[in-house]
């Protein structure tokens, strides 16, 4: 039997998919004893141990100075930047998105614009961000916004270019106008697109606000991350990337539930 | 098939993972060493000394080989050399007990090099003196010496942390941040200090020459490298104190040291030696040995370590700032005498004091 047409069984289909990560988790284990033993104290590859202890001290203690919980009012300060600047991006992507793919006029102002504007380093800009709109929540909003509306624009602009042109003539021999079309026509098939834009875009936006965090904040995932470096906190830093990692993983899922749930017809168009 | 696969797999790959992971600094006997140092006015010797072939010759009188290099970010070079890659590094006695003795990693202070002198300091946008800070954010790196200045700062006029907001910002945006209508209170080091006492709208309401001698600036070494290597140690004070005497000199060379540090640093000649005239140097090893041997420096550490404890930096689980042991000239013990982590010795200043290096 050749390769490509192998049928797995399901328990070792569940082994193959377990492998990487108790291979990495076995990996960790080896490397934090060796030098644990070498170093009781070493703060590098922790244990297990005080990796539990830390997240007990930054979730489900009340912190000595502030009498807050860290883990989550860092989650929370996290997440609010995270929202505004995707929910900036989303509705810039759908209006600009939308205009640059179906008008001509708007496509030939912004069009060339926004492909040049999406070619900005935005990290580059980050000082001048912070020098131009302060210290406060509103650079950091902003560095997302920069960082991926450029890319979401561009993406729902071309999804509207590659609408079957025959679509649009044929509701416009149904007397359709322009505003029509773009309400009948364009954002039914362009609005399931959108959620996989910004699921597409999790990933940077995540990276775009640990950014801003690291540079100045009083709290924040990327904040803490960043201050307990100042120590070698590893027993602080793993579980936190962790939770940031689980954090995008389940944002990533639930947009597509939402996709499903909002666009019963956009799974139709799976495999066409 | 599935645990065949299991069975084979798993102890090779922890064999892998032990020997790409474990790489601790054995302590032995070696020849090659590996010093780490980044920007800052105090430490501009040892790129000085690279440059100029003064680290070869040292090491070469030792039959050893010293490898320096510049660290761009200061962080990283100390974590580097805790996680083990480097055999010493340039940092602040603050930073010494919480970042390498805290992780466990017995550090020695070779080299006491110079004492901050009006190199940190606290700015104010519209206020007078240090107790018109009450109610503002400030921003400062947080955990650094600037921290600990602040709160020698508060401490001095009856205030304390609550009576402030710290927000965390990074040194290299100080200056930018400064001239933001939203930033009106700063803690920072120099050059930054330099640029910021600059702007029309700054008052310096305090600096670190109002605490001399609490945030020193070291030469430290892995304690058991050092112990199987003392000739490292001799090395690192030969280097120094030649570099020193002629960076401190009034002479050509002397000027074109202090020139080629000024502009390694980013300024110039004059903009380096201002920042020396708020640097307490120690060009005279006989006075680093006595500043090292007073009983100032326990005064300091126990300040110090009662700022890290309550900071919870004296490792996670210290229940009190006894938590590390910190051993002075002369034996004495500050904190457990069973974990001691940070030790200051005078045996190499010493002997670049009585010229038998």
């Amino acid at each position: 039997m050749r390769l490509i047409n192998q049928r797995l069984s399901p328990p070792a289909l569940l082994a193959l998919k377990l492998a990487p990560f108790v291979l990495l988790i076995v990996a960790y284990l080896a490397g934090s004893a060796a030098r644990l033993t070498d170093n009781p104290a070493d703060k590098l590859l922790p244990a297990l141990s005080s990796m539990a202890t830390a997240i007990d001290l930054m979730a489900f203690t009340p912190d000595r100075r502030t009498g807050e919980y860290l883990l989550w009012t860092d989650t929370a300060a996290s997440l609010q930047r995270l929202g505004a600047g995707l929910g900036i991006s989303t509705a810039l992507a759908l209006v600009l998105g939308i205009a640059i793919g179906i008008f001509p006029a708007i496509r030939a102002l912004l069009g060339p614009f926004v492909g040049f504007v999406a070619m900005v380093p935005p990290l580059a800009l980050l000082p001048v961000l912070f020098i131009m709109l302060g210290l406060g929540e509103i650079s950091k909003i902003a560095l997302i916004v920069i960082g991926i509306a450029p890319i979401m624009i561009r993406d729902m602009a071309q999804r509207v270019l590659d609408l079957p042109r025959e679509q649009i003539v044929k509701a416009e021999t149904l007397s359709a106008n322009s505003w029509l079309v773009v309400w009948r026509v364009v954002l039914p098939q362009v609005l399931p697109r959108l959620i996989v834009s910004l699921r597409l875009q999790l990933g940077a936006a995540f990276l775009f606000l640990i950014a801003a965090e690291a540079i100045s904040s009083d709290s924040g995932l990327g904040y803490r991350i960043f201050l307990v470096r100042r120590y070698l906190s590893m027993d602080i830093i793993f579980p936190y990337v962790a939770w940031i990692t689980f954090l995008a993983a389940m944002a990533d899922y639930g947009l597509d539930r939402l996709r499903r749930w909002l666009f019963p017809w956009s799974e139709m168009e799976v495999g066409k | 098939m599935t645990l065949s696969f299991k069975n084979k797999t798993l102890p090779l790959l922890a064999i892998i993972g032990a020997s790409f992971l474990a790489a601790p600094v054995a302590a032995q006997e070696k020849t090659e060493f590996n010093v780490a140092w980044s920007i800052y006015v105090g430490w501009m010797p040892w790129g000085y000394a690279e440059d100029t072939g003064i680290v070869d010759r040292w090491a070469d009188q030792y039959g050893i080989t010293i490898n320096v290099t510049q660290f761009n970010d200061y962080v990283e070079s100390i974590n580097q050399y805790t996680a083990g890659a480097y055999d010493a590094v340039t940092v602040t006695n603050m930073d010494a007990l919480s970042i390498p003795a805290a992780g466990g990693v017995d550090t020695t202070a070779v080299i006491v090099g110079d004492f901050s002198a009006g190199n940190d300091a606290v700015f104010l946008k519209g206020g007078e003196s240090i107790a018109d800070i009450v109610g503002r954010p400030v921003n400062l790196v947080e955990f650094s010496v600037s921290h600990y200045l602040l709160a020698r700062a508060l401490d001095s006029v009856g205030l304390s942390e609550r009576d402030v907001n710290v927000i965390n910002t990074a040194d290299p945006d100080m200056v930018g941040a400064f001239q933001t209508a939203d930033v009106t209170a700063m803690v920072t080091w120099n050059p930054m200090v330099a640029e910021i006492a600059m702007l029309p709208d700054a008052v310096q309401v305090f600096d670190s020459s109002m605490i001399p001698g609490e945030i020193i600036d070291l030469m430290v070494a892995n304690t058991e490298v050092l112990d199987a290597n003392p000739d490292f140690g001799r090395a690192l004070a030969g280097i120094w104190y030649e570099t020193v005497t002629l960076m401190t000199s009034d002479t050509p060379e002397g000027a074109e040291a202090r020139a080629a540090m000024g502009a390694a640093s980013g300024t110039d000649q004059a903009g380096f030696e201002a920042q020396m005239a708020a640097t307490e140097l120690f060009a005279d090893p006989a006075a680093a040995v006595a500043f090292t041997a007073s009983a100032d420096l326990a005064d300091t550490m126990n300040l110090v370590r009662a700022f890290l404890f309550d900071k919870g930096l004296l490792t996670p689980t210290a229940t009190s700032d006894n938590a590390i042991g910190i051993e002075l000239p002369g034996g004495t013990v500050l904190g457990d005498a069973d974990n001691i982590k940070l030790r200051f010795t005078t045996d190499y200043m010493q002997m670049a004091a009585d010229g038998a290096l």
